[in-house]
């Protein structure tokens, strides 16, 4: 690189190149830059510094409102389970709702991402090609879809419909924890809010991962299938793999979506402030689905200790994403990425 | 180990469109056979019909006969991928799986077999490699990731991969296309080597890799773009590039032609 800058211009540095073909430099021997590079070199630094300020500026933001609500609150923040911050004095804490929040979001997500990377599938390497056009554009489609709409449906339509299902599990796994229903049985549980989000979340982990193993190399695949893969073989071996990363993202991109649900979450659960394993019974609330119960007729403790639930939220969803970056690097030099 | 392989009456499709029409001819175990001819004159698709992988691409079908050992590989009932396990194949890009290291590439054919015994897979990969001539380049790093070789060691490490499974055929597809000068040599080399244990069939675009590597070449032309690609002549090797019977062999491999 530095022997370019030196000023020799055309001459070839290592002296058996065919410097006939290189043209030689006018001028100076920096490069001339046009005003076209330097514009758009200028706006999309812009563009760029502008995300990172305008992150700052909601942490900011977040961090100013929420000061004197936490401030005014005689609970402790991060172990009280109650929710009570218009009340004087006001007594909030996180602890249930966080709990809420991360239970049906990883819920949802352990029922949406195998299915999803099975549609995903399905339509790239099972369906044939005039049946995954549209499947693809139906999938598509469904990303699109209001949450409210999901949320709507999950009230009037999986609610009352879900209990046969739920009397099932608690039958025949009650042993276990999870889906024991010591304090009752109801529709609007967290396991019924937790399916509306896998629903939700579904179509856009599909969407993404159907666009991943798009792009796996058919060489990789021709390579599987030479080694006498069947097509199964031939995904676990160079399909799935490759694909590994980006269903992650997509996951992640799912889980952060399902965390941050708001009115679909709010329909389905009951605004309860305790925290249960127990997740066919009546309990748990979430973040996003409290700030939009509360928001209305909160007076302003009770929109500080909001937007302090709100800030909270902020940093899981980094956190969660981070760590997703952290799980995709880790092998990056595996990942065909070259 | 080695098989001999009779083709007859082969004629390939992509679609409506006849790639190859009525090929015939046999190849001798232990044989190394080139197929040369100009580009689209089907001679990769013949090549991909030997191990059923012609099949793989939608709307590509096969008419006609190969017979490995006697046993029609498109006879009914036969699974492809059955026919893929014991015949072999090296691509034109060198396409090693970039989510494995070098020992998980090597083992990758016998995994699918089933095969899970560590020490069996050890001795399979020393082996492997050492058949490929890549093992003292890379016995000190096989967890090392297969595509952080270069292209000439990937290609080395797709032929350990195809002949891990222990095939009875292996073909290559322009093997040393994407490859500098010096690999080349190198995956000619091992050519020489491996014909004592596999029949081979190779497509090249290079003649005179053909006439160094190869025992049998086959000629494969086509009149004109759009028609079928057939097979012109068939002979052995000094044959062929001293004194063909067909004018347009002679024409091609003086270079008259394509």
């Amino acid at each position: 690189m530095s022997s370019e800058s030196d000023g020799q211009g055309a001459g070839s540095p290592r002296g058996n190149g065919p410097p006939a073909l290189k043209k030689p430099v006018s001028g100076s021997a920096h490069a001339r830059v046009s005003p076209a590079d330097l514009i758009f070199k200028n706006v999309t630094r812009a563009a760029g510094i502008g995300l990172l300020v305008l992150i700052a500026a909601i942490a900011a933001f977040l961090v100013i409102e929420a000061t004197s609500a936490l401030q005014a609150n005689t609970g402790n923040f991060f172990t009280t389970t109650e929710w009570f911050p218009n009340a004087s004095p006001p007594v909030f804490g996180i602890a249930a709702l966080l709990f809420g929040t991360v239970l049906t979001a990883v819920i949802a997500m352990i029922i949406a991402v195998p299915v999803a990377v099975g549609i995903a599938l399905f339509i790239t390497v099972y369906a044939p090609r005039r049946l995954a056009t549209p499947l693809a554009f139906i999938v598509d489609l469904l990303a699109a879809v209001p949450s409210v709409v999901f949320g709507l449906w999950g009230l009037i339509v999986l609610v009352p419909r879900m209990n046969g299902l739920q009397q099932w599990l608690t039958d025949y796994f009650g042993w276990i924890p999870l889906f024991s229903t010591d304090d009752g049985l109801v529709g609007r549980s967290i396991f019924v809010a937790s399916i509306v989000l896998a629903i939700m979340i579904l179509p856009i982990v599909a969407a993404i991962s159907r666009e991943i193993f798009l792009q796996v190399p058919n060489p990789h695949k021709e390579a599987a299938l030479a080694l006498g893969a069947t097509r199964w073989e031939m995904i676990r071996t160079a399909v799935l793999p490759y694909g590994k990363p980006g269903v992650i993202s997509a996951s992640m991109l799912g889980l952060g979506r399902a965390m941050g649900e708001t009115i679909a979450v709010a329909l389905v659960l009951p605004a309860s402030f305790n925290i249960s394993w127990h997740i066919l019974s009546p309990a748990g609330n979430t973040i996003a689905a409290n700030v939009a119960n509360g928001f209305s007729e909160a007076n302003p403790i009770g929109r500080g200790a909001l937007i302090a639930s709100g800030l909270v939220l902020f940093i899981v969803t980094m956190l969660v994403n981070i760590m997703a970056r952290a799980v995709i690097a880790r092998r990056r030099e595996f990942s065909g990425a070259t | 180990m080695a098989t001999r392989i009779d083709v007859s009456g082969l004629t390939a499709y992509y679609g409506n469109f006849k790639a190859v029409a009525n090929v015939q001819f046999s190849i001798e175990p232990k044989n190394v056979t080139a197929f040369i001819g100009p580009s689209g004159c089907g001679k990769s698709t013949v090549l991909r019909t030997l191990n059923r992988m012609h099949e793989v691409l939608p709307g590509a079908r096969v008419e006609g006969q190969v017979r490995m050992d006697g046993q029609d590989l498109y006879g009914a009932g036969v699974d492809p991928v059955n026919v893929r396990r014991n015949v072999g194949m090296v691509f034109q890009r060198p396409n090693p799986f970039p989510t494995m290291s070098i020992y998980e590439n090597v083992i990758a054919g016998l995994k699918l077999n089933g095969t899970r015994k560590k020490a069996l897979l050890d001795e399979r990969v020393e082996q492997s490699l050492r058949g490929a001539n890549l093992w003292e380049e890379v016995k000190d790093r096989l967890g090392r990731p297969g595509s952080g070789l270069s292209g000439g060691q990937q290609q080395r490490l797709c032929i350990a991969r195809a002949i891990a499974v222990e095939p009875q055929v292996l073909l290559m597809d322009e093997p040393c296309s994407a490859l500098d000068p010096i690999s080349t040599l190198a995956i000619e080399d091992l050519i020489a080597q491996l014909k004592a244990s596999y029949t081979i069939v190779i497509v090249t675009h290079n003649m005179q890799q053909a006439s160094r590597v190869s025992d049998t070449t086959a000629f494969f032309t086509l009149d004109k773009t759009g028609d079928p690609g057939r097979l012109v002549e068939m002979d052995r090797t000094e044959k062929i590039f001293s004194n063909p019977t067909q004018k347009r062999t002679e024409d091609y491999i003086t270079g008259r032609f394509g």
